[in-house]
C-alpha cells in the first residue's frame, strides 16, 4: 500500500482533520450547551479518527503530529482559525465540512489510495455539515443579534475558502466542479438562513495556497505549541 | 477460493462472543464488526476487525479483548488487523444485536432502504415524520414506552454512534443508535 501513497495528499489531508479536531476540542468545558459539547467533541473525535488514518500512510502518526514544526503542516489556513465565538465556529464548520463531505464523496468513487477510508468517513461528514447547516439556519434565521454574529462570522472567513479548490498532486478529482459544488451547497445554506454569500475574494494576496505550502496564520503557532509541549516536554513518555 | 475450517470457526465463535467495551449487551458478532479469522499454521491467528467509526476509541479495548479470549484458549500469536473497507454500516447490526439494543434502553438503528451508499442527512424540522430517508416508513420508537412520537434533541449523544432523542408521550429522553 505505501508505494502508492501520495504522501503529500495523505499529509494535507491529515492535518486538516488533526488541526480541525483539535480546535474544536478546545471548545471542552466552554460550549454554549451540554449537547453541544458533547456534538462538538464528537465531530472532533471523527476528525482525529481520521486524521490518524491519514498521517499513519505517511509516518509515525505521532511523530507527525508532535514533533513537526509549524512550517512543516499542509492544512487549510481555514481549519487552524481560532474558535473566535461560536458564530465562527460553525461558519468554519459550514465551509470545512461541505468542502470534505464533496471531497470524501468524490474519493470513494475513485479507485485510489483513500477510497477506503473516503467511503467509510463521507457518512461521518454527513452528519458534521447537517450539524453545521442546522446552527447556520438557527443563528442565520434567529435574533437580531444572532444573525449579526453569523453574518460576520461567514463574512471573516469566507478569505480563507478558495485555498480548499487548488489541485492537490495524486488526488484526481474534477477540482473546478468541487467549488462550484461546494459554492451552490453553501450559497443555498446561507439564503435558507437569511444570509447573503459574501461577496470578497475567496483568497488574500498572500493567502493563496499559503496553508499548503506550509505557510499559516500567528494563532497556528500558539495551537501547536499548546498541542505539542505535553509530548515534547516528556520525549517517550508512556501511560 | 476461500475456505473456513471448522477451527477457523470456533475461533471465530470464541472472538465474536468478545461484548463490545461500550455497548456490554452486545458482542462483536451481533454489532457486526467482526469481518474475519483466519488461522496461519498451527500457532497463528489473524483476525480482522472493522470500527464503527474511523475514530472510534473502543477498537483497541476490542482488540484487546479478542486478544486476550484466544489466548486463553491455547492460541499463542494472535494478530488483529483494523480494515476499514467495506465501510461498516449499521445494517451489519444483526436482529438479535437491535432486540438487546431496545432492550437496554437504546433505539436500534433503522435499516437503510438502500443497502449501501452516504447517509443522506436532510434538513428539517425535529421530529421524527420530517426525516428522510428512512422516517416515512419506519419512526424511532422509544425503546421504553414503544411511542413513535418521539423528537431529535442533539445529533450527537454520548458516542458518535449516537443520537440523543426525547419520547413526546412519556418525556423520557434516550439514546437511538444512528444510522451509518
Amino acid at each position: 500500500m505505501t508505494a502508492t501513497v501520495h504522501t503529500s495528499a495523505a499529509l494535507a489531508l491529515g492535518d486538516d482533520a488533526l488541526v480541525l479536531s483539535h480546535r474544536l476540542g478546545e471548545w471542552a468545558g466552554l460550549a454554549p450547551v451540554l449537547e453541544e459539547e458533547v456534538a462538538l467533541a464528537n465531530i472532533a473525535l471523527d476528525l482525529l479518527g481520521q486524521a490518524r488514518v491519514l498521517l499513519s500512510m505517511v509516518g509515525n502518526e505521532d511523530e507527525l503530529a508532535y514533533l513537526r514544526e509549524e512550517r512543516a503542516f499542509r492544512n487549510l489556513q481555514l481549519v487552524e482559525q481560532p474558535n473566535g465565538d461560536f458564530a465562527h465556529t460553525i461558519a468554519r464548520q459550514l465551509y470545512f465540512s461541505t468542502y470534505q463531505r464533496l471531497l470524501y464523496g468524490r474519493l470513494a468513487e475513485v479507485q485510489g489510495e483513500f477510497a477506503g477510508l473516503a467511503a467509510k468517513a463521507v457518512k461521518e461528514v454527513a452528519y458534521h455539515q447537517d450539524h453545521a447547516e442546522q446552527w447556520t439556519l438557527r443563528l442565520g434565521d434567529g435574533t437580531d443579534l444572532s444573525h449579526e454574529r453569523m453574518s460576520r462570522a461567514c463574512e471573516s472567513l469566507w478569505r480563507f475558502t478558495g485555498e480548499m479548490f487548488l489541485p492537490l498532486e495524486g488526488v484526481d478529482v474534477d477540482w473546478t466542479g468541487m467549488k462550484d459544488a461546494w459554492l451552490e451547497s453553501v450559497s443555498d445554506v446561507l439564503h435558507r438562513a437569511t444570509l447573503e454569500v459574501p461577496q470578497g475574494p475567496q483568497s488574500g494576496a498572500w493567502t493563496a495556497g499559503a496553508g499548503r505550502q506550509g505557510l499559516h496564520t500567528e494563532s497556528f503557532g500558539r495551537m501547536l505549541a499548546e498541542m505539542q509541549h505535553l509530548h515534547r516536554s516528556h520525549p517517550g513518555a508512556t501511560w | 477460493m476461500v475456505t473456513t475450517t471448522a477451527l477457523e470457526e470456533e475461533l471465530r465463535r470464541l472472538a465474536g462472543s468478545v461484548p463490545d467495551p461500550e455497548l456490554p449487551v452486545l458482542t462483536l458478532e451481533e454489532l457486526g464488526v467482526l469481518r474475519a479469522v483466519h488461522a496461519r499454521g498451527t500457532d497463528t491467528v489473524e483476525v480482522e476487525l472493522t470500527p464503527t467509526y474511523t475514530g472510534c476509541p473502543a477498537i483497541e479495548a476490542m482488540s484487546l479483548d479478542i486478544e486476550r479470549v484466544l489466548h486463553s484458549h491455547g492460541v499463542r500469536d494472535v494478530v488483529v488487523r483494523t480494515v476499514l473497507a467495506p465501510a461498516w454500516s449499521t445494517d451489519d447490526i444483526t436482529d438479535e444485536g437491535r432486540r438487546k439494543l431496545r432492550e437496554f434502553g437504546i433505539a436500534p438503528p433503522r435499516r437503510h432502504r438502500e443497502a449501501s451508499g452516504p447517509v443522506d442527512v436532510r434538513l428539517g424540522p425535529t421530529r421524527t415524520a420530517a426525516e428522510a430517508p428512512h422516517a416515512e416508513d419506519e419512526p424511532v420508537r422509544c425503546p421504553h414506552c414503544g411511542s413513535s412520537e418521539t423528537e431529535l434533541l442533539s445529533r450527537f449523544s454520548s458516542t458518535a454512534c449516537k443520537a440523543l432523542r426525547r419520547c413526546l408521550d412519556c418525556r423520557e429522553p434516550f439514546d437511538h443508535f444512528k444510522e451509518l
